[in-house]
């Protein structure tokens, strides 16, 4: 695919750390290759069992690279030190996996955006995370802490609201968004009410208009195995798909008038607000 | 110079596409189409985009009078695309100005027709025209629009003893079109499918002559169509506010007397289309003496080709009720204003029970045939005096077991009904109650004694029968503009606010509607309205500015 006019100009999307790749995924001693940002780039795993990654238009020049959550992470620009943290992950008790890596013609932002939203569950996501009649969204709030976007205090209905679910449930949610593509939410756990599952979408942008979404789990459940697990967020993941290759334009629109945002969207407004203070301008259509 | 390509009509589809229950996808000029048939007949050409989400609408459902988004399950009400539903706030009645963007349409030659500049007239195809034309199979071409309608036969090339095929193209995008044809006549029908194959054949010979040569011209870049931009403000504060429309003249089509005493009135549109129904809404009629009074629509979503509204006869009344019944004939036009929906209805319960009284059922009615077209479960109580006051009796029959008529009661026996039928609350049932002021009482305090709670029972009062006591002043201050104004004894609210240019909406004024609802920052109102229920008069964050006054000597309103 010639992706050379998707290539990323924006400052602000260059310096992110971005995900490649479930590093369980990662063969030793082999090459893939991928796409980010417009960037045809190469990843691997030397035979001395070090990770690294290059744009395959400029292969001498190493890119900075990281292993953080159970993925390889790279930088086409100057990034921060570190990758945001996920405290959760620590506990030894916590089972950490990718759930899938999709490929999905849509835009980052869209993902982000699709992730955080809470109204679709019954229409999208009949009989596991919602059902009709329970369509209403209770109000919750939304803030901007530590430059990262959290929406807390989320009630929503839920028939069967993870693979260890029995029955029905009204669940409180957080999301956390602490990087422009990459969003998670919390929420209690069936099998251990006091804590927390951890469900994280991990976009890598690799064009304006397509995304790899690497779709991260930390739950605390000690009798499912790792298929159901997986199968669970693959299935909550395909349904997602086919509404987010047919939203118009694929692009997120930063100006609010483009579309119409209700007092359910509180998330997806600041969201969108807070990607035009930030200046970002790659897969997303800029407030005219 | 030539017009520009999106003042022309274009054919878009077959009208077999737009099948019952189906959403056809069509592109024209660049621009993707939702073409979808109601249930009424109708065939819709919007822009396939949900405005709120972007989401396709093709991928959507055609619930047969509303076309419902995959996403959120948005409802956009048939002709005019208006939002007539939005899940996640089911208790708020979706504003005016959520409009999908839609375009004339119209089916001739069994094709469907559309313009993307609105203004423009259909040009009848006169060869057409004399009723027996026959469509072909649509082919689409790998070609520039331009370069496709050159190569098409002229004139009369291919005419046969079946009849003359006219050709159409609808340009898709700078390189791609849909090629139509029509014969002038329909053949006999043991010829239609030789016909039909040797058309096709002639067509598919020249669309694989047309790509040849537009594959050694250079790809002429794609179009892009504008997109329509939501005329929504931004406000993520509250439910939105009931914005005011403008009135329109509409003819009375149809008058008959649809039970002792009550005349219905159908009302059809002359310049513009009506506006979008929800469920529970209400219009202002403006009678030619001067005067104006509100009627419930009767129709259910979606179907707003014509408006029905009821009348009941009111010899004590002020007089409108009498000038319709006796005045106004068929054929005689009215001004009305645009639908208010201050009785929106949840469909999102479990249970739905209804209650009518007498001429209440017409919102009622409404619901009861919106409910009944989405699926879901309600039961419709009738209350009526004799078994001739039953309004719209053959409606009433359609909706089947779900009517429970309870003729001639007196105001015990009907309080045992509405006790009976309204049983113990349960989590997501919902009542809705309109009627006679004594009765609609009753049913109230009916609820709250087996306890429902008040967000549950939802209410209508034709009018108030509360005394309005107006003999005390108080002062008002506009927390937005600054204003501090006097509301002197003897006058409303309402009244103050227009006198000093404070535009406010308002419809019955007299307490009954709730249209003129402002919200209250600080200060303690005295309600007089029926209007609000005990919460929310409880709570004092709201006030009817037609009747209700202040218990401090000052108001401080969200203005
Ligand atoms: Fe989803």
């Amino acid at each position: 695919m010639d992706a050379s006019d998707q290539r990323c100009t924006d400052p602000t999307v260059l310096d992110l750390w971005h995900p490649l790749v479930a590093v369980s995924e990662m063969a030793t001693d082999n090459v893939e290759r991928t796409l980010l940002l417009g960037f045809e780039i190469m990843y691997g795993t030397d035979r001395d069992g070090t990770r690294f990654a290059v744009r395959v238009d400029e292969p001498d020049e190493a890119l900075p690279v990281l292993d953080r959550h159970g993925y390889l992470w790279t930088s086409l620009g100057a990034p921060p030190a570190d990758v945001f943290t996920i405290p959760e992950t620590a506990e030894p008790d916590r089972r950490t996996l990718n759930a899938a890596s999709i490929k999905v013609a849509t835009s980052a932002p869209r993902a982000i955006e699709n992730f955080l939203d809470m109204g679709h569950f019954p229409y999208v996501h009949t009989d596991y995370l919602g059902v009709e009649p329970h369509t209403e969204v209770a109000e919750y709030r939304v803030e901007i802490e530590n430059d990262e976007l959290w929406a807390r205090d989320c009630f929503f209905y839920q028939p069967m609201a993870a693979a260890s679910a029995v029955g029905g449930q009204l669940s409180e949610y957080t999301y956390r968004v602490p990087h422009p593509y990459c969003v998670m939410l919390y929420k209690s756990s069936p099998t251990d009410p006091s804590r927390s599952d951890v469900i994280g979408l991990f976009v890598q942008a690799m064009t304006q208009d397509t995304i790899r979404a690497h779709n991260f789990l930390s739950v605390i459940d000690e009798t499912s195995s790792d298929t159901v697990l997986r199968r669970f967020q693959q299935i909550i993941f395909s349904q997602d798909k086919p509404i987010l290759e047919n939203q118009f334009p694929t692009r997120l629109p930063l100006d609010p008038r483009v579309e119409t945002p209700i007092r359910a969207d509180r998330s997806a407004i600041v969201y969108r607000r807070w990607l035009t203070e930030l200046g970002l301008a790659y897969a997303v259509i800029p407030a005219g | 110079m030539s017009p520009p390509p999106e003042s022309a009509w274009y054919p878009v589809a077959r009208s077999d596409d737009a099948a019952f229950r189906h959403v056809h996808q069509a592109k024209l000029l660049g621009r993707e189409l939702a073409v979808w048939r109601a249930d009424d007949g109708f065939v819709n050409v919007w822009e396939n985009r949900c405005l709120h989400r972007g989401v396709r609408l093709s991928v959507g459902m055609n619930e047969g009078m509303e076309l419902k988004c995959l996403y959120h399950g948005w409802r956009y009400a048939n002709r005019t695309g208006g939002c007539t539903y939005i899940p996640a706030h089911p208790a708020d009645s979706p504003a005016r100005t959520i409009c999908n963007a839609t375009f004339p349409a119209l089916e001739r030659y069994g094709l469907v027709w559309t313009c993307l500049d609105g203004d423009i007239d259909f040009a009848p195809v006169d060869l057409l025209e004399g009723g027996g034309s026959f469509p072909l199979r649509a082919l689409p071409f790998a070609a520039p629009p331009e370069l496709v309608r050159r190569h098409l036969p002229a004139g009369d090339d291919h005419a046969g003893e079946d009849g003359t095929p006219r050709w159409f193209v609808q340009p898709v995008d700078a390189d791609a079109c849909v090629v139509y044809g029509v014969l002038t006549d329909t053949p006999a029908p043991d010829r239609r499918i030789a016909v039909l194959r040797r058309h096709a054949r002639r067509l598919e010979d020249l669309r694989a002559e047309v790509e040849e040569i537009a594959a050694t011209l250079p790809r002429p870049a794609p179009l892009v169509a504008a997109m329509e931009q939501a005329d929504v403000p931004v406000d993520i504060g509250g439910p939105a506010r009931t914005v005011g429309g403008t009135d329109q003249r509409v003819v009375v089509a149809r008058k008959w007397e649809t039970a002792a005493e009550v005349v219905a009135f159908e009302l059809a549109p002359i310049d513009e289309p009506l506006p979008t129904v929800q469920p529970g809404a209400h219009i202002d009629v403006r009678l030619p003496n001067g005067s104006t009074r509100q009627y419930s629509l009767t129709n259910p979503a979606g179907d707003q080709a014509r408006y029905v509204i009821a009348v009941k006869r009111e010899p004590d009344s002020r007089g409108g009720s009498i000038h319709l019944h006796d005045e106004v004939h068929e054929g005689d036009e009215l001004v009305i204003s645009a639908p208010r929906n201050n009785f929106g209805l949840r469909r999102d319960a479990v249970e739905t029970t209804l209650i009518a009284g007498g001429i209440g059922i017409t919102p009622l009615l409404s619901m009861a045939e919106t409910l009944a077209a989405d699926g879901l479960p309600f039961v419709l109580h009738c209350f009526v005096r004799s078994a001739d006051h039953l309004c719209f009796s053959e409606r009433l029959d359609g909706l089947g077991d779900a009517v429970v008529r309870h003729i001639g009661l007196d105001p015990a026996g009907t309080a045992a009904q509405i006790r009976r039928a309204l049983g113990a609350h349960r989590v997501a049932r919902h009542v809705y109650i309109c009627g006679p002021g004594p009765m609609l009482d009753a049913a109230r305090r009916v609820a709250g004694e087996i306890g429902w709670p008040d967000e549950a029972v939802h209410f209508e009062y034709f009018a108030n029968p509360n005394e309005i006591d107006r003999s005390n002043g108080f002062e008002i201050s506009l927390a937005r503009s600054g204003l501090t104004l006097e509301v002197p004894a003897g006058q409303s609210i309402l009244e103050v606010l227009r006198a000093n240019g404070v535009g406010l909406i308002s419809s019955c004024e007299q307490g009954a509607c709730g249209t003129c609802i402002v919200d209250v920052i600080d200060g303690d109102p005295i309600h007089h309205d029926v209007f609000l229920n005990a919460t929310e008069r409880a709570a004092g964050d709201r006030i009817v500015t037609c009747v209700s006054r202040s218990a401090s000597g000052r108001l401080v309103l969200d203005l």
